[in-house]
């Protein structure tokens, strides 16, 4: 009989795994909450802009686009604007049921289905981690993230006078972006210094041969810099955002390598917006929902992307942040199990080689520990319920509310709206100890949809 | 804030204008923007108030901080960064502040 394979997230790491399933002989069901394939990643502009050439801001724009024609394979179905809300189990030894909502996001009626898969691929992918400082909550502060979506998927400039900060490669395409939509790029500030970038990238340089394309990319984007005149500095970060009612000006500074600010640095510059990304979380909800086991905030896989639970295979930025190139190979292998085929030594192999390129990332890019001194007491941290450093220290050194339960209902901390996705690990660092991701309700449903009779599952 | 001009934009696109309402004001943009998108483009930064009353906007841009819901033809927390703007939509900001 033939498998039915369920992927979530059309992403790099859903498309490669959708193809390959259906190379295996698998009717596929490929699922995405945008309207759109390519996630964050081949962000595509809306197809009523009827863009003539949209190849002049998509990366592989000709790979990409032959990639997603797999979503028109005749054992393929393609669910855009759909939103799986939970995940639950039947039995034991089969996948969970995939709970979907389609239509407009976040509206009020659409449509409630479920499906019943014999695997289910999980490729939610990523959000930035942006790490708070003084002011962050301002308008006009945004995380890289928002700048490229909004420059890439609409045209959409964040401010006429932008700095760029952060850490990672990432920072690079947002700055060439946003020059690409009219907006002054100020500066690209990369808070780890040259040395760790340096070491990071380059110990044992034949081993990144294989990333040659990616090297060019990055010199490519350096060349950009270059011509507009925009420096990019190493061991500078955003300290302070200001402003009454908007951000007005940025403060930065020189840090070292743990991102300990070097006093007497400060430089401020004249904006009217910022963008920070410090790297990258995964977006587990999905693999939580369905009990797979996290390590660090990612899903465990094993050699063949099988998470903890049977029928359940994870590949992406959800297994470990290594880029698209890595989530694709992952994806290959997962979506090739999942559909019930033998294990290929060449898709394994492929996606080993991307495995280094995730390891020079994080040691190239790392998160320095002393970042906690930009922070003031009053810096709010929970930008939901606006919970400041004072009040979760307070909380923390509490010897009656001790624990992560009573943390969040003392100070609030991590319970509004986004249930603690942007604070979430700044928080755990903060108060010391671990937030274990709990989430039953992986994104939000409205009760009158709930309520409402679930249209039966269309998959025999 | 801007739309890049559409005369300078090299991806060559086509744009055929929508017109939304913002709290009763009638506010231009072009079909497939999201509804972030036609707020940010008509200048407008922030539209959303917390509970101490502090104006929030788009922050993540992809959905994961829910800072800049805002109310769309009645239904209350729309992401305005996942919600493609529809010609006619009539949008309402909301704020959290408890006593507004």
């Amino acid at each position: 009989m033939t498998r039915h394979v369920v992927v979530i997230g059309a992403g790099p790491a859903g498309l490669a795994a959708a193809e390959h399933a259906l190379r295996a002989g698998a009717e596929v069901t490929v699922l995405d909450q945008a309207d759109a394939p390519g996630g964050q990643y081949h962000r595509m502009l809306p197809e009523v802009y009827e863009a003539r050439n949209p190849q002049r801001i998509q990366h592989g724009w000709a790979a990409f686009s032959a990639q997603r024609r797999v979503l028109e394979h005749p054992r393929c179905k393609w669910w855009p604007g759909s939103t799986v809300w939970a995940l639950d189990h039947a039995a034991a030894d089969r996948p969970p049921r995939v709970h979907v909502l389609r239509g407009p996001a976040d509206g009020a009626s659409r449509q409630r289905l479920s499906l019943t898969p014999d695997a289910l691929v999980l490729a939610t992918g990523a959000h930035d981690r942006t790490l708070p400082f003084p002011g962050w909550q301002l308008p006009g502060v945004f995380t890289a993230g928002a700048a490229q979506a909004l420059a890439k998927g609409e045209r959409v400039a964040i401010g006429q006078r932008v700095l760029v900060a952060g850490t990672g490669p990432f920072l690079l395409p947002v700055a060439e972006s946003l020059l690409g939509v009219g907006a002054e790029v100020v500066a690209v500030l990369e808070a780890n210094t040259a040395t760790t970038v340096r070491k990071g990238w380059s110990a044992r340089p034949w081993r990144l041969v294989r990333h040659a394309s990616k090297a060019g990319e990055l010199i490519r984007y350096a060349g950009t810099l270059t011509r507009h005149r925009i420096p990019y500095r190493m061991g500078r970060a955003v300290i302070e955002a200001r402003g009454d009612d908007r951000v007005r000006e940025v403060v930065t500074a020189r840090v070292n390598p743990d991102w300990s600010v070097v006093p007497g640095t400060e430089q401020t510059y004249q904006v009217d917006a910022v963008c920070v990304g410090h790297g990258f979380v995964p977006q587990p909800e999905l693999a939580v929902a369905a009990g797979c086991v996290l390590d660090d905030g990612f899903v465990r896989v094993d050699d063949e992307q099988r998470t903890t639970v049977a029928g359940v295979f994870a590949a992406g930025e959800i297994t470990g942040i290594g880029g698209a190139v890595a989530a694709a190979a992952e994806g290959a292998v997962a979506g090739r199990m999942a559909a019930g085929g033998e294990p290929d030594r060449n898709l394994r192999r492929a996606r080993d080689h991307t495995r280094e390129f995730a390891r020079r990332l994080a040691a190239a890019h790392p998160i320095g520990a002393a970042w906690t001194g930009w922070l003031r007491p009053d810096t709010i941290v929970c930008r939901c319920e606006e919970t400041t450093v004072a009040e979760l220290r307070e909380a923390a050194s509490n010897p009656v509310q001790a624990g992560s339960h009573a943390l969040k209902l003392g100070t609030r901390a991590g319970l509004g709206p986004c249930q603690g996705r942007m604070c979430g690990p700044a928080v755990a660092e903060l108060c010391g100890g671990t937030e274990p991701h709990h989430r039953p309700i992986a994104q939000p449903i409205r009760l009158g949809e709930l309520a409402q009779k679930e249209t039966q599952d269309e998959h025999p | 804030m801007n739309l890049f001009a559409r005369g300078s934009d090299p991806v060559g696109r086509t744009d055929s204008p929508i017109r939304i309402t913002v709290d009763g004001e009638a506010v231009p943009g072009i079909a497939g923007q999201t509804v972030a998108g036609v707020l940010l483009a008509s200048g407008r930064l922030s539209w959303r108030t917390t509970r101490s009353g502090a104006p929030r906007g788009v922050f993540c841009g992809i959905g994961s901080c829910f800072d800049c819901v805002v109310t769309v033809n009645g239904v209350p927390d729309v992401r305005a960064c996942r919600r493609r703007a529809v010609d006619g939509d009539e949008v309402r900001t909301q704020t959290r502040q408890e006593d507004a």
